[in-house]
């Protein structure tokens, strides 16, 4: 989807994060089990990355001028897997075959299997290392394309993501943009209790990038840190969401038991309800 | 033997990638702080565009690699085995061999020949962690020319790679004509033999010619010699070839003996010709400080103690 053509209304967006959500509940309840807290908390902003942000083709996959996204909290698949579906980089029938045996929708990103996914992950705190290489590989070639990681808040306390905030500085990579779903929540509790991350905006500062704070459910916000990410010269930019584990279904939010734990069928159909 | 010449396994690999970087713009360098001890400076001084040292960070170091490649890139990342694939097994699984990635990890230092730096320093396990990943394949050259001729097969070879290579300068066995006879997932006879073999890699693969030397001049006793560089994919029809010619294996690596070269070739023979087999390595033990030869001597590395473990194969399996 080139970036010059059609983008969707704000509205529309919300209507696409809606339908996203749904997507996400129903592959999930479908393949009993899997990960819904930190799908739900960051729908809007990977909607707003491949609906409105990023040059990409559902048609040609591997383009070469492609913007990559990396999913580096890669328990959020089901996520990734609802957004690119609706493009059209695979059937949204797979959705139904999540986790499932013979399926090309892993439980964690495998880029060997399903179209669009750009890298393997699963095992935290790699992905933004990876971006530097793809980064410093746009360098190198001089292409314009940028490079997308998406991080998980618990995965702050990964001493890997600070060798790469490192890397990213130093190599000036401002064709990087960084995003941390901070929804405070990880699999045991409260980020703040496991291993407090704050102040994590005076950290990634410290790092010497260009640190940019939005509500992760704002597409006017979203949309302008993006922009402004892209206008960052000679800095690598994080965005850092605020969010919430679980968003848009009322029992999951702030729940660390949703973390990686799904409801059953029945439930779903409801929540869904109430979500349409 | 004459005496050999003393090669750098880290000069040849240094001028290889310097090399290969003119022919293929697509190769890239990574290093981690220990780039001039590597060599990999001398492609960093051509091309300062494609070389990036990512400092005291192995974790990073793999996975920028691993970055590099996915944009298309043939990335090399190097620094001392003890740190990679030592400190970062995880991110070679998941983040290089998993989406099959062409990132070759050439790590120098291996094993016991490190010497003074001690246990920290003595990488004696890589060859396993390696050689049990899928996609992953492990290559150990044996000297200079055999490091200069690896390395240009890695760089030519899309997909994953573990090359391990030794500090000290080292005795050279290949001349150049040789070195073109190595190829992936083939060994090489360096002598031939009836009552024996010794399959060897690295450093070791000099001392088992030394040690069939021994063995012809003091026993009368004619013992195979053959370079197993490529660990994975493994030789194995050479491996059942010499089984059956000269019956008794001994392998030789500077490696624990669980996993390694010696692993690889058992489980080759126990389950498609059984055969009497000794491992010569390190005995599921850490080094220790002390000059290269001390410690070869104390841990049982030498071509006398391969030499001994002929004998021991064949005395305790008698025909």
């Amino acid at each position: 989807m080139a970036i010059s053509e059609t983008k969707p209304s704000i509205e529309e967006l919300k209507e696409i994060s809606r339908n996203t959500r749904k997507l996400i509940l129903e592959s999930l309840a479908e393949a009993k089990s899997g990960h819904p807290g930190g799908s739900l908390s960051a729908v809007e902003l990977v909607v707003a990355l491949y609906y409105s942000v990023m040059n990409h083709d559902p048609k040609n996959p591997s383009w070469p001028d492609r913007d990559r996204f990396i999913l580096s909290k890669g328990h959020a698949a089901p996520l990734l897997y609802a957004v690119l579906a609706q493009l059209g980089y695979f059937p949204i029938e797979q959705l139904k075959t999540l986790r499932k045996i013979n399926s090309m929708l892993q439980g964690h990103p495998d880029s060997r299997k399903t179209p669009g996914v750009e890298m393997c992950a699963g095992s935290e705190g790699i992905g933004l290392s990876v971006g530097v290489g793809e980064a410093l590989a746009a360098k190198i070639d001089r292409k314009n394309y940028r490079v997308y990681v998406m991080m998980g808040d618990g995965e702050m306390q990964e001493g890997q993501i600070w060798e790469a905030a490192m890397c990213a500085s130093k190599y000036r990579l401002d064709n990087l943009t960084g995003i941390v779903d901070r929804n405070g929540i990880q699999q045991d509790g409260l980020t703040e209790q496991i291993m407090p991350i704050e102040p994590l905006s005076s950290k990634w500062k410290a790092f010497n990038w260009n640190v940019i704070e939005v509500d992760g459910y704002d597409f006017e916000q979203i949309l302008s840190a993006f922009a402004r990410s892209k206008e960052s010269r000679n800095r690598p930019t994080v965005i850092i969401a605020h969010t919430t584990k679980g968003k848009g279904v009322e029992f999951m939010e702030w729940s660390p038991e949703y973390h990686g734990k799904v409801p059953d069928k029945k439930t779903v159909e409801t929540i869904i309800k109430d979500l349409e | 033997m004459a005496k050999p010449t003393l090669l750098s396994m880290r000069d040849a690999y240094g001028e290889a990638l310097a090399r290969l970087g003119e022919e293929n713009e697509k190769i890239v360098v990574v290093g981690a702080d220990t780039t001039a001890s590597i060599k990999t400076s001398i492609f960093g001084a051509k091309f300062p565009e494609r070389f990036f040292n990512v400092g005291i960070a192995e974790q990073n170091l793999v996975s920028v690699a691993a970055g590099l490649a996915l944009a298309g890139k043939v990335a090399f990342a190097s620094t001392y085995a003890v740190f990679a694939p030592g400190k970062c097994v995880d991110q070679i699984r998941n983040a290089i061999a998993y989406p099959n990635l062409d990132v070759k990890i050439v790590a120098s230092h291996a094993g016991l020949s490190v010497g003074p730096d001690g246990a920290s320093h003595q990488e004696l396990e890589d060859i396993a962690t390696m050689r049990v990943i899928p996609n992953m394949r492990v290559v150990v050259p044996a000297d200079a020319p055999s490091t200069s001729k690896l390395t240009e097969i890695i760089a030519n070879h899309q997909g994953t790679f573990y090359m391990r290579i030794a500090r000290p300068n080292c005795p050279t066995i290949y001349d150049e004509g040789l070195a073109e006879s190595i190829r992936l997932g083939r060994s090489v006879e360096l002598s031939e033999g009836e009552d024996a073999t010794i399959f060897a890699c690295g450093l070791l693969v000099y001392e088992a010619l030394r040690a069939s030397q021994l063995l012809k001049s003091e026993h009368n006793l004619s013992v195979g010699v053959v370079d197993m560089s490529s660990i994975k994919p493994l030789d194995s029809d050479m491996v059942l070839k010499r089984a059956q010619k000269t019956g008794y294996i001994v392998t030789a690596e500077e490696h624990n003996i669980l996993g390694g070269l010696g692993g690889a070739i058992s489980e080759v023979l126990s389950e498609k010709r059984p055969t009497p087999i000794f491992r010569v390595g390190t005995q599921d033990t850490f080094g220790e400080s002390g000059e290269h030869q001390e410690l070869m001597e104390k841990y049982g590395l030498t071509a006398r103690n391969i030499a001994n473990a002929v004998l021991n194969v064949r005395t305790s399996h008698p025909a």
